[in-house]
């Protein structure tokens, strides 16, 4: 039994990382040609990352759209879990509910509504900060769930205790709510921020004939003849995916975000 | 603070979500419904005339096939994931952490980057096909992709750690002593898993299940990469309506198609199974 | 000086009267402990003094000023709660301090009481620890100190010893109460626990039903209790259903005894229970000018204490007695249960 157990865990994480393990190969070849196993060893597809201005500028870009829309997402998300879970306002728990919509849809449904919406709004088609909206809004529910689960998790006695000892609303707020939430307002920002930096349809729809972003580029890449440098992107994203996540578990609650009981 | 000021306090966000979600929604359905117009190429109106458009074989059996496709997607994962979750769950904080963060790290993962790797592992130069070269299975090397079977593959792939995910909190929640209490009773431990653990969590995996079904509907560029134009998804059809032929009209159309096929197995599933989950 | 008036108070959340028209009095310096089971509406009571409820009806006044429509935050009490409620996110010293730094207390103020006051509740040296390495009565310790940083003019208390160790209990109590003295500040504790009523309380309040039933000393309760809910609360207590023949007589199991305490309140021909405390009653191979006959149906001899169980009619009755009180019986024999007038009271049945 014990050892059909470990049969089967091999069997899942080989499955699990074989594929990202043979990008990691790929990624490593010397010439420009997509082998496995990878015919010598170069970092060279790497630097191509950060040297090649058409790679680097759709990374900034992508890194960019990430920060501003994960932000935006948590500073949407804030007023309304709080309003829901301060003052049990229905009205905050029906946008709470409607926040989290955009993200069960498939998401070429929302990508169609925001091109089509954009494109109505005349000449601000194509701006940057179309898809930093549209990132936001449709990522929103990330920072909604764990925002809401941060403000669960504070005892209301704690409240209590600090209004007995002279805090007001705002001082409640300030030392006491704030603090305990914060951790978990970080990770639906960092969440936010990984999708963001991943995402492809809303991207293409909404600025996709002006900017490039990295998933774009990509895609793009795919069709129009292949490097390595993909290959190295991939293993990038995988990298940064995980120290993110990492960070969640470091300093928030990365189980109870994803559902365990304590 | 007043009752005012707790609802002052929301007007920017309602206002995002109102003018960036409930508006663009708003829009789809009507442009879906709209008539073609010389001057403004299309006008709002009430005209049905592009869902009796999609109301012929071809875009019926393109609906069709993109449910299919995606229940079998969601069957298969779930079924790689639910034993690995299981033993997840039964790890010690530090082990969890650790592959959940690499579960979350792939999960996040682009669907252009899962669709590119797949694209390698199945190619003739530096995929799978050298190994059963090298164990003698076939005679040369060949491509496995694009193919019916290729945008499967991926697409499980894509599923995987999503269901692993989904299964986590009813199984890291699930009641050990009722395992023990099976076990001390004379289960084995295959018995009590599919005589306790698969029935007490079986509501967690019918929603995983429906959301797998949903999140799969939505996947664009595997089909197009790894399959042929004839295992093109639903999804795949809007992108292509939308940027490649510019009739945003039919893309809203298939995208209220869409709507519905997921709303409805969303609803009738939370229904029949009577149960909700965040 | 802080004198605590409640009049006319209650409190209804929707159709649920949580409480219901309570009026208290409490002298400066005293400790008050609401007693009564869970539900009963005496944390709410004390919520609504700490003014985290608003009363539906009735008010609140401490030393003269009225607090009911005072918000929570500017009342100036201080608060130990069942939880006890400690910030996770700051330290021993910053906990104890907060109410002196949201006030803007200067760094060296605070270091100063915190350290203080960590003395006063014998726990030195812990101002940097995290809350999650001290143990429940380091924690209860810790949640007394956070009170009384800013000398409040009244001490409230929820359940304080609820999520202790029951030996650890015990001690508590007695080291809350000198405290309390020491500080001479008026307290209030909700408890569910009779002893540690007893043991902390200048006057008890015990409450029933969101009503209050009786207030009194613990004396005062335990001897003569108004009726069968607060004697069952309080200690136990032998119950027997009687008649009042006379002004001071009920006739009970076929007997007439004469009654010490709590007579004036019933008439002849009332039916009512006669009441006596388990160490009160004794037993006898001959009867007594104040007993009933009875049959012994259990011994228990735990040393200290032996504690008999009778069958007196039907109805169970129990003596507790010393060794030098043993009246050699054995289980069957009948014998006679000596009652004497001033252990005799009677309540409404």
């Amino acid at each position: 039994m014990r050892a059909l157990r470990w049969l089967y865990l091999s069997i899942f994480a080989l499955y699990l990382i074989g594929p990202i393990m043979v990008i990691a190969a790929v990624s490593l070849n010397e010439k420009r040609f997509m082998a496995f196993p990878p015919r010598g060893v170069s970092l060279r597809w790497y630097s191509e990352i950060f040297v090649a201005s058409d790679w680097f500028a759709a990374l900034t870009n992508s890194l960019l759209i990430a920060l501003c829309s994960a932000t935006l997402a948590v500073a949407i998300a804030l007023p309304i879990a709080y309003g829901a879970w301060r003052h049990g306002l229905r009205y905050a728990k029906a946008l709470l509910a409607m926040g989290v919509a955009p993200f069960i849809l498939p998401p070429v449904i929302m990508a169609l509504a925001f091109l089509i919406l954009f494109t109505s709004m005349g000449n601000l088609y194509g701006n940057l900060i179309t898809v930093i909206i549209a990132h936001a809004i449709f990522l929103l529910a990330l920072p909604l769930v764990t925002i809401s689960l941060g403000l669960e998790s504070i005892d209301r006695a704690l409240i209590e205790a600090s209004q007995t000892m002279g805090a007001d609303e705002r001082t409640v707020f300030r030392t006491v709510i704030l603090p305990i939430a914060a951790p978990f307002a970080f990770a639906g920002f960092a969440f936010c921020f990984v999708l963001s930096l991943n995402e492809y349809i809303i991207a293409l729809m909404t600025v996709g004939a002006t900017v490039e972003t990295l998933p774009i580029k990509i895609f793009n890449a795919l069709r129009y003849g292949y490097t390595p440098v993909i290959a190295s992107i991939a293993v990038l994203f995988v990298t940064v995916n995980i120290v993110i996540f990492a960070l969640i578990a470091r300093f928030s609650n990365l189980r109870r975000i994803l559902g365990a009981m304590e | 603070m007043g009752g005012l000021a707790r609802y002052l306090t929301l007007v920017p966000s309602s206002v995002m979500i109102g003018a960036f979600f409930a508006v663009p929604f708003a829009l789809i359905l009507l442009t879906s419904v709209s008539t073609p117009d010389d001057a403004q190429d299309y006008i709002y109106a009430f005209d049905l005339q592009h869902f009796e458009r999609f109301a012929t074989w071809f875009y019926i059996e393109r609906a069709l096939f993109s449910a299919g496709l995606c229940a079998l997607i969601a069957v298969l994962s779930l079924l790689i994931a639910f034993p690995f979750t299981y033993m997840l769950t039964g790890f010690g904080p530090r082990a969890q952490n650790t592959w959940l963060i690499y579960i979350l790290a792939q999960l996040s993962l682009s669907e252009v980057l899962i669709a590119f790797s797949w694209q390698i592992l199945l190619s003739r130069t530096a995929g799978l096909a050298n190994i059963l070269v090298w164990f003698g299975l076939a005679e040369k090397s060949f491509s496995m992709a694009p193919s019916a079977g290729a945008v499967l593959a991926a697409l499980v792939y894509l599923a995987v750690p999503f269901s692993v995910l989904l299964l986590f909190p009813a199984l890291s929640r699930l009641d050990k002593s009722l395992i023990e209490a099976a076990r001390t009773l004379g289960g084995s431990p295959l018995r009590t898993f599919f005589t306790v653990v698969i029935p007490v969590t079986r509501p967690a995996i019918i929603s995983s299940g429906v959301t797998i079904f949903v999140l799969t509907l939505g996947a664009i560029i595997v089909p197009q990469v790894l399959g042929r134009p004839q295992h093109w998804t639903l999804s795949v059809l809007i992108t292509d309506q939308a940027i490649f032929n510019f009739n945003m009209p039919f893309a809203s159309a298939l995208a209220v198609v869409l709507l519905v096929l997921s709303a409805s197995v969303i609803f009738a599933v939370t229904k029949l199974t009577g149960g909700n989950k965040s | 000086m802080s004198d605590l008036n409640i009049d006319g108070v209650s409190k209804h959340f929707g159709s649920v009267r949580a409480v219901e028209d309570v009026t208290l009095s409490f002298k400066s310096g005293e400790m008050v402990c609401f007693l009564g089971p869970s539900g009963c509406g005496k944390t709410t009571l004390l919520r609504m003094i700490a003014g985290l409820e608003e009363p539906t009806a009735g008010s609140i006044t401490l030393g003269g000023k009225d607090l009911t429509r005072v918000p929570v935050h500017e009342r100036g009490i201080g608060m130990v709660f069942q939880s006890f409620a400690l910030f996770p996110h700051l330290s021993v010293g910053e906990n104890i301090t907060y109410a002196m730094r949201i006030r803007g207390a200067s760094r060296s103020d605070c270091a100063a009481r915190a350290k203080e006051l960590l003395d006063m509740m014998r726990l030195p040296g812990v101002e940097d620890r995290r809350i999650s390495q001290l143990s429940g009565g380091q924690r209860q310790r810790v949640a007394i100190a956070r009170a009384l940083a800013l000398s409040p003019s009244v001490f409230l208390l929820d359940e304080p010893m609820s999520a202790l160790d029951a030996n650890l209990r015990e001690a508590m109590q007695i080291e809350l109460r000198k405290l309390q003295q020491e500080l001479g500040i008026t307290t209030v504790v909700v408890t569910h626990d009779q002893t540690e009523a007893m043991t902390m309380a200048d006057q008890i309040v015990v409450m029933g039903r969101a009503r209050v039933l009786q207030t009194g000393t613990p004396m005062e309760i335990y001897k003569t209790p108004v009726d069968r809910f607060v004697a069952g609360f309080i200690g136990t207590s032998n119950l027997l259903p009687a008649r009042m023949t006379g002004a001071d007589t009920v006739e009970t199991c076929g007997v007439t005894l004469r009654v010490g305490t709590n007579v004036d309140r019933h008439k002849p021909g009332d039916e009512v229970l006669l009441m006596t405390r388990p160490e009160e009653v004794f037993v006898g191979h001959k009867p007594t000018k104040n007993s009933v006959p009875g049959r012994v149906t259990f011994v228990r001899d735990i040393g200290a204490t032996i504690e008999i169980l009778l069958d007196c009619a039907g109805h169970e009755v129990v003596s507790v007695l010393t060794p030098k009180d043993w009246p050699e019986v054995e289980i069957g024999q009948q014998v006679h249960v000596d009652m004497p007038e001033a252990a005799c009271s009677v309540l409404a049945p």
